[in-house]
């Protein structure tokens, strides 16, 4: 009896292989407004859900999203739990060692150091939160100032709010609407330093036909003005557009 | 979810409350326990089987099975318990996925292990792509439960292990002496006294196991820790009909009433268990009974 429920159960996990496979697409869900959860539906939402849904259909791909961890998300890319990862992750020659990208969706953007005032100490000698594992927080390594590394962007903040860092540093697009909404409690400090060649889709390696859909689609979005249409409606009318 | 919430700037006090507590992540959150509870009420009889497994396998007098025992528990004992959590979840789901590869796929010239991919033909994977999202997160559960049940069994066969050395040699000796075999000596005499000795030891794994379940989200299942974590990060206006500052505080000081109440309630119930089984065992607190009795 107990094999017969076994079996039934592998069955029916495995199920038929339907002639369209359904591409599963990782993402973070903790990065507003790239992509996070809706408060009101607890689905996943933001900017690139909507674009990445465009970008299937055009593709003639069922997709799916899967939240993820951002500090795991190549890593299970590579162990075939999903297979795109669209999570506000910026190309970079480091990343294209292990993983490959289509073009980038989003344009070469800034980073900029988000503050409690714009005369933070940033450089040597202070204390900057970044997300673990970004762009971001290999800058800070570099730039000379001590690194506190958090699993998620808020966190970066937080800290900068009950004065564990003395700044965060992370994506234009995600710090600026939290300076703005702050009410001047926080600031930006210094200058915006651009990093990255964009954001694109990660991939594994072999995934070459999935890359080449993926790319036609971005070519198509970016010709026909739908993409820049989209980064308008969720980053603001200031945007870099392409 | 009540229709005066269709537009919650304007709402304020407890109406904007009630409604900020019914949104779908609410929901998800409260849902959330209740993936808790179910992998707790599975995991713990599954481990008190691997427990009692482990440690009849240990006492055997045949020597490998007896190894096999001892070994079980060492290895898990020996061994932290994040390396399960982390590196063993990935293995038993990348063995499972390349066994099906190795049954199910036709074209098998290409390598599975390639540098850091892993990487099986669509059929072998547990679930397919196709799958249901239930399906999906109910093999993220599976996997939790059996990694979660052979970490623990270790430890409860350890203890059970002690409990069963710890029964009075006099007691097996009588049931012997009235020519009972030892199976029945195991099944009759053995098995019901050594549950008293067992009992401290194994509450403190039920304990453990409570406090050990926010490891779930290092295995990909949203669980109470995760939503607790997403509700209560500042939300910001525009994109979130309810924005509110950094309130994580009085989340996880929801969840610290929650695990003070259920840790309190586990331990009136095992303190009950406790004196119902110490009813004429040759302890001292059967000793008092009996006293207490007479």
């Amino acid at each position: 009896m107990k094999k017969l429920i076994l079996a039934t159960a592998l069955v029916a996990l495995t199920g038929p292989a339907f002639a369209q496979d359904v591409v599963r697409i990782g993402t973070e869900g903790a990065y507003e407004p790239y992509n996070f959860i809706d408060q009101a539906t607890g689905e996943l939402a933001g900017f690139e859900i909507e674009l990445g849904n465009e970008l299937c259909t055009r593709a003639g791909l069922t997709c799916e999203f899967v939240q993820n961890a951002w500090d795991s998300i190549i890593p299970n890319l590579q162990s075939g739990n999903y297979d795109l990862i669209m999570a506000g992750m910026s190309i970079t020659a480091e990343r294209e060692e292990i993983i490959t990208f289509t073009q980038n969706y989003v344009p070469p953007s800034a980073s900029i150091y988000l503050a409690l005032s714009a005369d933070a100490t940033i450089g040597e000698g202070g204390v900057v939160a970044a997300q673990t594992g970004t762009i971001q927080a290999s800058h800070v390594a570099e730039s000379g100032a001590t690194l506190l590394e958090f699993a998620t962007v808020d966190e970066t903040v937080a800290a900068v709010r009950n004065g564990e860092a003395d700044a965060a540093f992370g994506d234009l697009e995600s710090l600026q609407p939290m300076i703005d909404a702050s009410g001047g409690e926080l600031a930006r400090a210094g200058d915006p330093v651009p990093l990255g060649d964009g954001v694109g889709v990660g991939l594994r390696d072999s995934d070459e036909e999935l890359k080449g859909k993926l790319n036609e689609a971005i070519t198509a979005m970016k010709a026909d003005g739908t993409l820049n249409a989209l980064l308008e409606k969720w980053f603001g009318a200031n945007v870099a557009k392409f | 979810m009540f229709g005066y919430c269709a537009d919650p700037s304007a709402l304020s006090g407890l109406t904007w409350l009630s409604c900020y507590l019914t949104t779908g992540t609410h929901f998800n959150f409260y849902w959330s326990f209740v993936t808790v509870l179910t992998l707790l009420a599975i995991t713990a009889p599954i481990a008190l089987t691997f427990g009692f497994g482990g440690a009849m396998a240990a006492r055997s007098q045949i020597l490998p099975v007896s190894w096999i025992g001892k070994g079980y528990i060492a290895a898990v004992r020996g061994v932290p318990d994040i390396v399960y959590f982390l590196f063993f979840v990935i293995a038993l789901d990348q063995g499972i996925e390349y066994l099906r590869h190795l049954m199910v796929c036709e074209d098998l010239s290409q390598e599975v292990w390639r540098g850091l991919e892993f990487r099986v033909c669509p059929e072998a994977k547990v679930p397919t792509a196709n799958a249901a999202p239930i399906w999906h997160s109910t093999y993220a559960f599976a996997l939790a439960v059996f990694t979660f049940s052979l970490v623990f069994g270790a430890f409860a066969a350890n203890v059970i292990y002690g409990a069963m050395n710890a029964v009075p040699r006099g007691q097996l000796e009588t049931a012997e002496a009235y020519g009972m075999s030892p199976r029945q000596v195991f099944r009759r005499v053995l098995v019901p006294q050594m549950w008293i000795f067992a009992l401290p030891g194994l509450s403190n794994l039920w304990l453990i196991l409570i406090k050990a379940t926010p490891l779930l989200f290092l295995l990909g299942i949203q669980d109470i820790v995760f939503w607790a974590r997403e509700l209560g990060t500042a939300k910001l206006p525009g994109n979130n009909p309810y924005p509110h500052a950094d309130w994580r505080l009085f989340y996880f000081l929801g969840l610290l009433v929650f695990y003070l109440v259920f840790t309190r309630l586990s331990e009136i119930v095992l303190a009950r268990l406790t004196a119902r089984l110490s009813k004429g065992q040759a302890t001292m607190a059967g000793e008092a009974m009996r006293k207490a009795a007479t």
